[in-house]
């Protein structure tokens, strides 16, 4: 079945290298799988310059308030609620999934099965391009008159839904727009990962051989699919009341906006899964190549994954604990929280264990992925206090919830991007990265970011609840005290957001003057490494498509020399 | 270290809580860091070194997994239990009422209806106040949160008790305080522009000065 569709994905690339386009062109209107992960990393690299730009502006308001930010100026209330709002949606819909999702997802796919481009090409290109719209729109609408949305990336109703409440008529219908057509990319994204992964593997490749990271990337679209319909029809609804004034959540007409928080919640606690699986796949491929060992335990990583999947699907309540539902309800789906962190404890057991008996080199992606596996940890510990209905009655929407949060979603699409673009740059650029200047960014980046959040951790238990652009008027949360942390912790942003001029000027520096990196710089077993670097169009030579004769994590085994096995080398 | 006094029967309940599950995640986060850096210095690259071949599969080193697996397990049943228990009796059991307040939430402000002297709602001697809810220390006070606009959340970090506001509904819950003073009201759920400013102060009095502030105020608002 394999190489039927290989086949068919040959003859697709027969038609359109006949008509392909050229020049300027050739980057902006192609259907390479490669072109396109490069079109969604780069995209995804400057909406996360934006976010971070959005965080600088509302970190210094909260340290420093009334203060005239260098670079924005004074920061008005509907400012703050807009910046925080727009800072979220970004760094969730425009950041974690093109660059996590679409950009590795595109890159590695196809590579690391053994295939020449994604089974619908032309889909992939759509994807992008509907993608790049949702982002265009997206920043519009931070100019539009009234501003930009200010009711919270989660957009509750009535707040969300009526202009007289939110008083950004336009920019809230933009946002909600930009938002769907978002969903509308990666549900053709996720197609075609899911079908590539499941037509298009070399010959030999069965289900046990496939690179953790890709059926990571998979299970996560699979994720994405199930779980956004709702919010789709949601969406849909939300709009309806914006624009036209029907009363879907509006309880004087029949309507409920706790509605919308269940369509949320469904698919953004899934959600979560959705950018945590790939970083983890990222994470244990890149463990696996500088610790020089097998994954200890792939049939059991890859179900805990996938039960971690099916569970996510039932916790999403333990969002709306205290909004109003019924409160026996919270019961429920405080059993359901808590049991969610087996497959998650099982999954750092997995990564943990896999680094007993290894040889470790710590590069800089090996330090990325140990950096992942330290912090996510906090983020996981801390999931604890919330997903216990009891204690979320203090903690629900302080800023405990808000450092909870950040070090499951840092280390995911933060820590997990620079992870991914370390370790496949000499393969996507075909030049080594300086590594020294690789590691002086790693520890300006994790120093600082732990002093981000370590104190809103102390401010959340100290009852300073979130999405306030001034804490004047609560005098237990404007004590000289409350206000060193939030100063400490916009000083770690600044010297964070520094530090990460040395990753673009070592990027540009290798990409330009970098030691070229030859096919397999890490000795690594999986089989985008067999080919050039960068790849040719089509991967590998025609004649030269990969066999593959074993699983993707042989390092280390007894019968060689060598200390790892590449999947396509004959017996 | 930032700390807030408990001000609630259920404050301290709350904290205990936290508290359990502090310690017990403690534990595996301290368990689990300290293996994972062990790990990395002890099997770190070494001359002449050949790293083992481990499947995952052996017996003996499957059980590193599946019995803290297990003990995941356990420690989430504690924490459950201690999770019901807590929630039940902030939120789900209410106690019988000495006194009913209504608390009212709208683009920026909270109105606060108190029963006045005749401690009864919706009579002609309620007392309205705006911003500023007086209660008696040692009462047990249900409270039935509406909403005249968007979501709010009335959050009260003292008594460690928070409730969004929803329009078209009434949700009751209740309280009884366990300290006097003026302490905090916050709105904890984002409601346009002005949340940051939706602020309000909980006057918590003794017996005297309550039926006091009740006779003062219950009077001058009769029509």
């Amino acid at each position: 079945m394999s190489e039927t569709a290989v086949a068919v994905g040959h003859d697709l690339h027969e038609a359109h290298d006949h008509h392909g386009p050229t020049g300027i062109l050739k980057y902006i209107w192609s259907t390479d799988h490669k072109i396109i992960a490069m079109q969604y990393l780069f995209t995804g690299m400057f909406m996360g310059l934006i976010g971070g730009y959005m965080a600088y502006v509302f970190r210094m308001q909260l340290a420093f308030p009334g203060i005239n930010v260098p670079g924005f100026g004074q920061v008005s209330p509907g400012e703050y609620n807009a910046l925080v709002t727009n800072h979220g949606s970004i760094m969730i819909f425009w950041v974690a999934m093109p660059v996590l999702i679409a950009a590795f997802g595109n890159y590695l796919i196809p590579l690391m099965i053994g295939a020449d481009d994604m089974v619908f090409p032309r889909i992939n290109r759509l994807s992008f391009q509907v993608f790049l719209l949702s982002a265009v729109i997206l920043l519009l609408s931070l100019f539009v008159q009234g501003g930009g949305f200010g009711g919270a990336w989660t957009a509750y109703p009535p707040l969300s839904a009526v202009a007289e409440y939110n008083q950004t008529d336009l920019g809230s219908s933009l946002w909600l727009i930009a938002v769907a057509l978002e969903f509308v990319a990666f549900l053709l994204g996720g197609i075609n990962f899911i079908t590539t992964l499941m037509n298009s593997r070399a010959p030999g490749m069965k289900a046990y051989d496939i690179p953790m990271v890709c059926w990571m990337i998979v299970i996560a679209s699979v994720l994405f699919m199930l779980s956004v319909g709702p919010l789709i029809a949601g969406a849909a609804m939300l709009l309806l009341d914006q624009t036209l004034g029907t009363g879907f959540y509006d309880p004087a007409r029949g309507g409920d906006p706790i509605l919308w928080q269940h369509l949320f919640w469904f698919f953004g606690h899934p959600e979560v899964y959705v950018v945590l699986l790939p970083a983890i796949g990222i994470t244990i491929d890149v463990i696996a190549t500088f610790a020089r060992k097998k994954v200890f335990g792939y049939k059991m990583m890859l179900y805990t994954a996938v039960a971690t999947g099916v569970l996510s699907f039932f916790v999403w309540a333990h969002h709306q604990f205290i909004a109003g539902i019924d409160p026996r309800m919270a019961n429920v789906f405080t059993v359901t929280t808590l049991l969610i962190s087996v497959p998650i404890a099982e999954l750092c057991f997995v990564i943990v264990a896999t680094l007993y008996g290894g040889s470790i080199r710590l590069t800089t992606p090996m330090l990325w992925a140990l950096a992942f596996m330290a912090e996510f940890l906090i983020g996981g510990v801390t999931g604890i206090f919330l997903g216990a209905s009891g204690a979320d009655i203090y903690f629900h929407d302080t800023y405990f919830v808000l450092a909870h949060f950040h070090y499951t979603f840092f280390p995911i699409a933060i820590i997990g991007t620079f992870c991914a673009f370390t370790y496949w740059f000499p393969k996507m650029f075909g030049k080594m990265m300086d590594d020294r200047l690789g590691k002086i960014h790693f520890w300006g980046t994790i120093i600082p970011f732990n002093f981000i959040f370590i104190p809103l951790f102390v401010l959340g238990m100290g009852g300073q609840h979130r999405r306030i652009y001034n804490y004047q008027h609560f005098p237990e949360l404007a004590t000289d005290s409350m206000y060193n942390l939030r100063q400490i912790a916009t000083i770690a942003l600044l010297v964070m957001l520094a530090f990460q001029v040395v990753f673009f000027f070592n990027m540009i520096k290798s990409w330009i003057n970098g030691p070229a990196a030859g096919r397999n710089p890490w000795k690594s077993t999986t089989l985008e490494w067999t080919t050039e670097s960068p790849p040719p169009h089509g991967n590998w030579p025609r004649d030269e498509l990969p066999n593959v004769y074993r699983g993707p994590y042989e390092y280390g085994h007894p019968d060689r020399e060598e200390d790892y096995w590449p999947q396509n080398e004959p017996v | 270290m930032i700390d807030i006094i408990q001000g609630s029967t259920y404050a301290a309940s709350i904290d205990n809580l936290i508290l359990l599950i502090g310690v017990l995640v403690g534990v595996w986060f301290v368990l689990v860091e300290g293996m994972f850096f062990y790990l990395i210095w002890k099997y770190r690259e070494q001359p002449g070194q050949k790293t083992q071949y481990i499947t995952g599969k052996e017996k003996h080193l499957k059980r590193w997994i599946s019995v803290p697996h297990a003990l995941v397990l356990v420690c989430d049943v504690f924490i459950l239990i201690g999770a019901v228990q807590v929630w039940r009796n902030v939120k789900q059991v209410l106690p019988p009422a000495d006194s009913t307040v209504r608390i009212i939430g709208q683009q920026w402000a909270w109105t606060f209806q108190h029963p006045g002297a005749d401690n009864e709602l919706d009579t002609a001697d309620d007392i309205f106040t705006v911003d500023d809810l007086y209660i008696e220390e040692g009462k047990v006070y249900h409270y039935r949160l509406e909403s005249r606009d968007v979501l709010h959340s009335f959050s009260v970090p003292i008594f460690r008790l928070k409730q969004d506001a929803v329009p078209g509904r009434a949700i009751t819950g209740w309280f009884e305080a366990t300290v006097t003073g003026d302490y905090d009201i916050q709105c904890a759920e984002i409601c346009g522009i002005g949340h940051g400013a939706m602020a309000a102060r909980i006057h918590i009095e003794d017996a005297t000065q309550h039926a006091q502030w009740v006779a003062a105020n219950s009077v001058s608002t009769t029509p």
